[in-house]
């Protein structure tokens, strides 16, 4: 047999099934057992009425909006601050962190103060026609700030390790600039590319404590989905709150996959192109 | 060595101390916009309390939503009293069995020892000129509320506007209800809890008119230096009762059923009647009332249970899960 670096392959499974039982899969099935109270009849009709189904719209949509956002973005800022040295680097770096450490509320009243009508920004951008806070363009905004941070941390340490050499390469080789970041440099980031878009994607589809300040929260309009459930725990019905949960934990579940699917191809693409 | 004698003394005292005062801690589950009135009565109860009896009792609060609250207390927080907005959340912790049903009449006054009630809070000068419910609806105006499913302070703001419209000559539920649902057409934000909307129409300027708790306008005006706000009384209101009761089962575990009374029936008390007259709370007590009858304009109020029976009718007829407001509210 191989030797591992760490010894003890059976106390460290058994430590990480357990450990991942307890913090992951006990309450969730806590939650499944109280969503099974609405019982299989009643779920097509939670799902079938209009609001659910804008709000479900609107928390998936925007999430996979923002994260598509935050990957291009966050892949040219990751881009500056490996590739480029310039004063004030460090502090740059440390402020992507920043969405990480604030807390949510915090961020959305900061965020709602300067895109409101009377805001910094708000009070130029709601003159051109553009309504940001109070809005389905708020959620948005919201959570681009709040995943942006997944994609470039994710990508950062990747990009480190990239070897110039092979950029080089390729340039000596005539290949031209785009070419050399399509042929080249894209697929060797593609896979972690697609983490810092699920990991950024998974955090805006349950992000309550930002959104909900700078949403509006119109019904069919800008309502999100973690808001129909705090509705339903205040009517006192758990079940259905509960039930809503389940659904959203199996949309994201199942996207997730997806993902890891797409980034086990890409990743064998990468290896053959290479 | 003098200074012996007095550090023994000291020492015996502070051995002393637990054997003759008993040391109470009660937990007051409370909503959000009373932070700063219970600060003051728990002061103000636990210098009486150590007074008559000697004891120590110290408070501790818990603040949030009214709604959220009653959860907590439902699924174990261990509160000696709840404090909160509507009785409906009260109703809530006893059908869980964890005080007796009737609990609404084993204190005075529908056990709200306080009252509120709804009224508007304009920009200053009132250029929309909103006198009434009525001005609510014209077109242009637009109205601040939150939204009656998430907060319980907005169900009694839905309620008032409905029995308005339900007073009116000709009114009945037909014309509410068309009332009601023009009045959530006029609204562009719907915040989840009462501080929120505040929010959004103090300090982000969204809105034309804010529909609040007398206490909350009268708080947030304050705020602002009295300089940016008007309070506007409409014709007729609803009489906002916040009630309080002692939840049975946690005080009998916890052996503290007698300060918990005793705190519950402080509150009708004339110090307490003024300490919530200051904090922005109508007292019940004439004397007190009339203490402070520059703050409190007269006002025509009916009860819920005038116009809309008990909180377990009202919430089934409107705020439950496809009733009346998800009906006709904002996205209809």
């Amino acid at each position: 047999m191989r030797r591992r670096v760490l010894p003890g392959f059976g106390l460290s499974l058994g430590f990480t099934v357990t450990y991942l039982g307890l913090i992951v899969l006990l309450p969730l099935a806590a939650l499944a057992w109280k969503a099974s109270e609405i019982g299989l009849a009643g779920l097509p009709r939670l799902l079938s009425s209009p609001r659910t189904l804008a709000a479900f719209k609107l928390s998936f949509g925007g999430a996979l909006l923002a994260a598509s956002i935050n990957v291009v973005v966050g892949l040219m800022v990751t881009w500056a601050l490996v590739r480029y040295r310039f004063p004030g680097r460090r502090i740059l770096d440390a402020l992507i962190d920043l969405p990480f450490a604030l807390p949510t509320a915090v961020a959305g009243i900061a965020l709602t103060a300067i895109y409101a009508p009377n805001g910094w920004l708000g009070h130029w951008l709601v003159p051109l026609g553009i309504q940001v806070a109070y809005a389905p363009l708020g959620v948005l905004v919201a959570m681009v700030f709040v995943g942006f941070p997944f994609v470039v941390r994710t990508l950062q340490p990747v990009l480190l390790s990239l070897e110039r050499d092979v950029e080089d390469a390729a340039e000596s080789l005539g290949a031209s600039r785009l070419q050399t970041f399509v042929k080249v440099v894209l697929p060797t980031l593609l896979p972690t590319l697609l983490t810092g878009f699920a990991l950024a994607l998974a955090r805006a589809v349950g992000e309550y404590g930002s959104v909900i300040f700078i949403a509006g929260n119109i019904p069919l309009r800008s309502e999100i989905a973690p808001l129909l459930i705090v509705q339903r725990l205040d009517e006192f019905d758990y079940a259905t709150a509960a039930a809503l949960g389940v659904v959203m934990l199996t949309f994201s579940l199942v996207l997730l996959l997806l993902i890891s699917m797409l980034q086990r191809w890409t990743r064998r693409w990468a290896e053959q192109s290479a | 060595m003098k200074l012996r004698p007095t550090l023994l003394a000291l020492a015996a005292t502070v051995m002393a101390l637990p054997a003759l005062a008993k040391d109470v801690t009660l937990l007051n589950v409370s909503y959000d916009p009373t932070r700063e009135l219970y600060k003051a009565v728990n002061t103000a109860f636990a210098a009486d309390w150590k007074a008559k009896h000697g004891d120590t009792v110290t408070i501790q609060m818990s603040h949030g939503g009214s709604g959220k609250q009653a959860r907590a207390v439902v699924d174990g927080l261990p509160a000696d009293v709840v404090t909160l907005a509507l009785a409906y959340d009260i109703d809530a912790v006893a059908d869980r069995g964890l005080l007796a049903q009737d609990w609404q009449t084993r204190l005075p006054d529908n056990a709200s020892p306080y009252t509120s009630t709804i009224v508007f809070l304009v920009r200053k000068g009132n250029p929309k000129n909103i006198r009434d419910w009525g001005d609510l609806v014209r077109s242009g105006v637009q109205v601040i509320t939150p939204n009656p499913k998430t907060s319980g302070g907005a169900r009694w703001n839905f309620l008032a506007a409905w029995g308005y419209a339900l007073r009116l000559p000709g009114g009945n539920d037909d014309k509410a209800r068309a009332f009601v649902k023009t009045l959530f057409q006029h609204v562009p934000v719907l915040d989840t809890g009462a501080r929120g909307a505040t929010t959004t129409f103090t300090q982000r300027g969204i809105g034309d008119v804010l529909v609040a708790w007398e206490n909350e306008a009268l708080l947030a005006k304050k705020e602002a230096g009295g300089e940016q706000f008007d309070i506007v009384i409409p014709s007729i209101t609803i009489l906002a009762e916040p009630p309080v009761a002692v939840v049975d089962k946690n005080a009998a575990e916890r052996g503290t059923r007698e300060v918990a009374d005793a705190y519950l029936t402080f509150l009708y008390s004339p110090q307490a009647q003024d300490i919530e007259a200051r904090n922005f709370y109508r007292p019940r007590s004439p004397e007190v009332a009339a203490k402070y009858a520059a703050q409190f304009p007269q006002v025509k109020t009916f009860t819920l249970a005038e116009v809309f029976g008990d909180w377990r009718k009202a919430q089934a007829k409107f705020f439950a899960d496809g009733a009346i407001f998800d009906q006709i509210g904002p996205g209809n």
